[in-house]
């Protein structure tokens, strides 16, 4: 019993120890974008590197020992990058049209498929079925197959080179409908027919019965909208050419092409597009993998 | 028979009657179904056209197959289908087989680690592709990146990552490999919690030790997910672009030109639309096949009530 019990700890140790290397090599990347993003102009790029950037090392010891100028100077240096990308790129202008987007994309998603998945679930009409499973059986085309024709229908709206051409496809995507669906045929109908009878107008139902009761689903939905929203590379990269209607990610493209070598440049870029999603995803964890369990395999 | 008509008559007013009093339910599908219609059926209808179409300043011209013999002929899609391929061959299962390792090992941890570990292994997957592309191009640097600086202290030669045929397409390999499968963590850690405890007590009973429960009762009951992800997985790794794109815009020459690559090249540099369309439609194509062989492979003959 006893060497049954030791050998079950070395191997809890060893899968301890195996989680964490990996867990290292999965991070560093995001660890090396905020580093090199904070480190001195002139350490960014030497050999060896310099893991753990100076401003970080040094400027306690430096405070501590009196040298507060030479502090100061190492804080400045570690903004370097930062006060280039704010100041000599549209940097605040992408973000601003990513967030803009994003939130726009999230909350039209929301309204529009929390709407089309009660009736879908919960109303009786002739078609229901049918014009439910046109709409799933389209979640099986990969979207990069269709970037032609999108962009030909776009341009014929007129849109191309205006948020709308990236927004206007994000709100057509109807995995929102599918993942609302599904979690709206849990609650019992009887709610809504007690409303019903107390008067209550459809719109009402759908607005203070249904919503309210989706709310776990609709935060669901609502952070993988933002986040893939965010994120989406390919197709901002086509539907917007001006400079002006950048997105965040297609913004990091550009700067990339004219800035081959700032390496310190382009990490703070990429720093500043990261850490919304890092803070988002980090205070709704819980809803990352009700998303994902919920959306993907039934088990 | 002389009735018939005045019935179907009375049927289609039966029906319009019914549609009416549920109109409600049309009036809350509709928003979404105009927009569905507009930027998801409309492209979908309209790409049949474009691939057998050409697209000129003036008009376009009907031009049957040739656009998918053009295809066939080009030196240059061979060159993305056999890079996409090589790419797939080594992302796709090795997204799989690691997720399903680190689920195996993060599943029987306490909840407190269990947290900590999908959280770091998710992390990745949430900072945007391109962010992601980007401090590899920095890490894949040949003189100051930290890829050559490890390689270095065991004493291998710095390796000229993205500049060279030989390993670009190797060095975006290796960053997808290396980007833990977040999706697929959270995805098998659910299922395996809703394995029954019974069948591993029962199993314990008879004798079985833990590689064995594994073997014979976790891996088959995770079958679904295990489906499901290599046909995601599939898909996902026939469409890599971003990486590409930022890492090493398709070169050096062509050594890294993917699918989605050389479509969005020929479409959106080149203007072809007619010739991107056929390759769009052979792409769909090979991942609908592919998709649907894997289900055959793995067909899932277990069911379980979870």
């Amino acid at each position: 019993m006893l060497k049954n019990m030791k050998a079950s700890q070395v191997g809890l140790g060893l899968i301890y120890l195996v989680l964490i290397i990996w867990a290292v090599i999965s991070l560093i990347p995001l660890y090396w974008v905020f580093t090199t993003s904070i480190q001195q102009p002139e350490e960014v790029q030497i050999m060896p590197p310099r893991f753990i950037p100076s401003v970080i090392s040094q400027y306690l010891p430096l405070k501590m020992s009196g040298q507060t100028e030479r502090a100061q100077e190492l804080v400045n240096g570690a903004l370097e990058s930062y006060r280039l990308l704010f100041q000599k790129t549209r940097i605040s202008r992408w973000f601003l049209n990513s967030l803009m987007i994003s939130l726009t994309a999230t909350a039209g998603i929301l309204f529009l498929d929390s709407m089309a998945a009660f009736s879908f679930a919960k109303k009786q009409f002739p078609g229901r079925d049918f014009l439910f499973w046109i709409m799933v059986g389209t979640m099986t085309i990969p979207g990069q197959v269709l970037l032609v024709p999108l962009f030909m229908v776009v341009r014929e709206l007129g849109v191309v080179n205006t948020p709308w051409a990236i927004l206007l496809p994000q709100l057509s995507m109807v995995f929102g409908v599918f993942l609302l669906r599904q979690f709206m045929l849990t609650v019992p109908s009887e709610l809504m027919e007690a409303a019903r009878i107390d008067g209550a107008s459809e719109f009402g139902i759908y607005w203070r019965v249904m919503l309210p009761l989706a709310k776990p689903g609709l935060a669901t939905l609502g952070i993988l909208t933002f986040t893939s929203s965010w994120n989406s590379f390919l197709w901002p990269l086509i539907a917007v050419q001006k400079s002006e209607w950048f997105t965040l990610p297609v913004g990091l493209k550009t700067l990339q092409d004219q800035n081959l070598v700032n390496y310190g440049l382009l990490m703070s870029g990429a720093a500043v597009a990261a850490i919304p999603m890092i803070i988002v995803f980090l205070s709704f964890q819980q809803y990352f993998v009700k998303g994902l369990t919920l959306g993907g395999v039934k088990g | 028979m002389v009735n018939a008509p005045f019935s179907q008559d009375q049927e289609v007013v039966t029906m319009f009657k019914r549609m009416w009093k549920s109109r409600s339910g049309y009036l809350f599908i509709l928003p979404k179904y105009i927009l569905f219609t507009i930027f998801v059926l409309i492209p979908i209808i309209w790409s049949f056209f474009v691939s057998f179409q050409e697209y000129r300043i003036f008009g376009t011209e009907w031009v049957g197959l040739r656009n998918f013999q053009d295809a066939f002929q080009d030196d240059l899609f061979w060159v993305a289908v056999g890079n996409t391929l090589r790419y797939a061959a080594v992302v796709m299962p090795s997204t799989v087989i690691i997720a399903l390792i680190l689920a195996t090992l993060i599943h029987p941890l306490r909840r407190g680690a269990q947290t900590f570990f999908r959280a770091s292994f998710y992390l990745p997957t949430v900072a945007s592709s391109v962010v992601i592309a980007m401090v590899w191009r920095w890490i894949f640097q040949t003189r100051y990146g930290i890829a050559n600086y490890f390689l270095g202290l065991v004493g291998i030669e710095p390796i000229n990552w993205l500049h060279s045929s030989a390993w670009a397409l190797k060095s975006v390999i290796i960053m997808a490999v290396l980007t833990p499968p977040g999706v697929g963590i959270i995805l098998y850690l659910a299922a395996m919690g809703s394995i029954p405890e019974d069948l591993y007590e029962a199993a314990r009973i008879d004798g079985a030790n833990r590689f064995v429960q594994w073997w014979r009762i976790t891996l088959p009951l995770l079958k679904p997910t295990t489906l499901y992800l290599m046909i995601v997985s599939t898909i996902g790794s026939f469409q890599v672009f971003d990486q590409v794109m930022l890492m090493t815009q398709g070169g050096p020459g062509y050594a890294t030109t993917t699918i989605v690559h050389r479509i969005y090249n020929v479409a959106f540099r080149d203007f072809q639309f007619g010739y991107a369309g056929a390759m769009s439609m052979l792409l769909f194509v090979a991942i609908i096949t592919l998709a649907f062989v894997q289900s055959k492979l793995v067909s899932s003959d277990v069911e379980f009530k979870g």
